[in-house]
């Protein structure tokens, strides 16, 4: 098999600090629901956001299914993840990760919500978005001191998954190299 | 140091503790499993909290390590040259400089900062351990949100002290969902848990778990409406600053029944001589 140029280049030049930072990064979005903040160092081929890209090899490795929903399953980007992270590519109801815009993701409810005794082996979303901004739905619970906003691409959907905590998954939100976490213990509400 | 990783794991050793770390942080209070390396140190050291410290760890980052408060103490001491040499990181023994704390078994007295990560070691990381060995039932009793053996742990120690005499290790329970072990802070440290401005983190090394309390997350001491939980600490003031709200450490200073208290949080309590208050037995500066 031969592999398109652009699939083995992009990665981090420097893997254990650029990851260190980007985790970083992701662990204060996560931690503060409704927090924008950027990454930097990894250039993955389109469609792939910068963030999500950071995203996906600063967490993914050979032991975590990826699934590719929609128009992020191509030739370009499967060489991608295989070649830098050597994460096997996967159905939805299997993956550790899921990468897609919001339209490819749905229905949200294939993807594993953990088990009652480990919670923990849920899914976790990368929704690319084409716009991320702190306004729109209003968001409270651990990490937020007292309400923060994000545009979110869907309320109910998060709505339901909050009902099912301690079970649901943990969703990024990407748009260019700018991302924001909603774990499942936030509450979402229309404003 | 060119001869190790950056902060001294793997790679693939630091992916599978951030994603630990990032579902902890997702259900608050949840003991996720995790595949704990061996570290250069043994059990009981802190080997949990120094894979978390570990996987946290970024070049800007200014480290602080604390051991029952103090920062002068071999396990600090030592933990804090490790990562100085490996990850090459400024250390602090500054509350408010730092970015990152490792503590064990203390939170320190100056309230923590966003921006902040503070990361417990961690004994034994499940709450009812000691009252049901077997991890197949403590795991169903999570499942289930089956608390009633901690309630009636509690009120045993009522039933034969009075009161509740648990002193350190309190239980707590995180966003009204899963029972957690706090490690063994000194109760008096307990309120500080809860609505923190900080990210707090907890690492098992022997016990394999990682946990999270999220900034801005209510965390409760259990108790009873007629036995409320009272934050403890020992009756008396700091008698090096003066200090009246610190939690204190008992120094036997002579062989005639001679002792002190002194503050446990050693920067809280040189930062207060340092601005001119003196205790009992203190020197002013």
């Amino acid at each position: 098999m031969s592999l398109a140029p652009q699939a083995m280049t992009g990665g981090f030049a420097d893997a254990p600090v650029q990851s260190a930072r980007a985790f970083r990064a992701a662990l204060d979005a996560l931690s503060r629901p409704g927090r924008i903040v950027a990454v930097e160092g990894v250039q993955p081929p389109a469609p792939l956001s910068v963030a999500a890209g950071v995203l996906l090899l600063t967490l993914a490795d050979g032991t975590t299914p990826v699934h590719l929903a929609g128009a992020f399953d191509c030739a370009v980007l499967r060489d991608w993840i295989t070649f830098h992270c050597g994460a096997p590519l996967v159905g939805s109801d299997a993956a550790t990760f899921a990468v897609g815009d919001w339209s490819a993701l749905h229905p949200v409810g294939r993807f594993a919500i953990g088990r009652a005794d480990y919670p923990d082996r849920s899914a976790t979303l990368i929704v690319e978005l084409d716009h991320l901004t702190a306004a729109g739905a209003r968001l409270t619970g651990p990490g937020i001191a007292d309400v923060a906003h994000l545009s979110l691409p869907d309320i109910a959907a998060f709505q339901h998954n909050r009902a099912l905590f301690p079970l649901g998954f943990d969703t990024f939100l990407t748009c260019g190299d700018r991302l924001a976490g909603l774990p499942r213990s936030t509450r979402v509400e229309a404003v | 140091m060119e001869d190790y990783n950056f902060a001294y794991l793997d790679e693939q050793t630091k992916r599978m503790i951030r994603r630990a770390i990032l579902k902890g942080v997702a259900v608050p209070g949840y003991q996720v499993p995790f595949a704990s390396r061996e570290m250069p140190m043994p059990y009981g050291w802190g080997t949990g909290g120094v894979q978390v410290t570990a996987a946290c760890l970024v070049p800007e980052d200014v480290l602080k390590v604390i051991d029952q408060g103090a920062d002068d103490t071999t396990n600090a001491v030592s933990i804090r040259k490790f990562f100085s040499r490996t990850a090459g990181v400024a250390v602090t023994e500054a509350t408010t400089d730092a970015t990152v704390i490792q503590t064990r078994h203390r939170i320190p007295e100056t309230p923590l900062q966003e921006g902040q990560i503070l990361v417990y070691q961690v004994p034994i990381p499940e709450p009812l351990r000691f009252l049901e060995p077997r991890e197949t039932e403590t795991r169903k009793m999570h499942e289930l949100e089956e608390y009633g053996l901690m309630h009636v742990k509690l009120y045993e120690d009522i039933a034969r002290h009075g009161q509740i005499a648990t002193s350190y290790a309190y239980p707590v329970k995180v966003e009204g969902r899963y029972v957690m072990d706090p490690s063994p802070i000194p109760k008096f440290d307990n309120p500080k848990l809860s609505g923190s401005a900080a990210l707090q983190l907890f690492g098992a090394g022997r016990e394999q778990r990682i946990y999270a309390v999220p900034p801005y997350t209510q965390v409760v001491s259990l108790d009873f409406d007629d036995h409320p939980f009272v934050a403890s600490k020992a009756d008396h003031d700091c008698d090096l600053c003066g200090a009246g709200a610190s939690y204190l450490d008992e120094v036997i200073i002579d062989d005639a029944g001679g002792r002190m208290f002194v503050c446990s949080d050693t920067d809280f309590c040189a930062g207060r001589r340092a601005a001119g208050h003196v205790g009992r037995l203190g020197e002013a500066a």
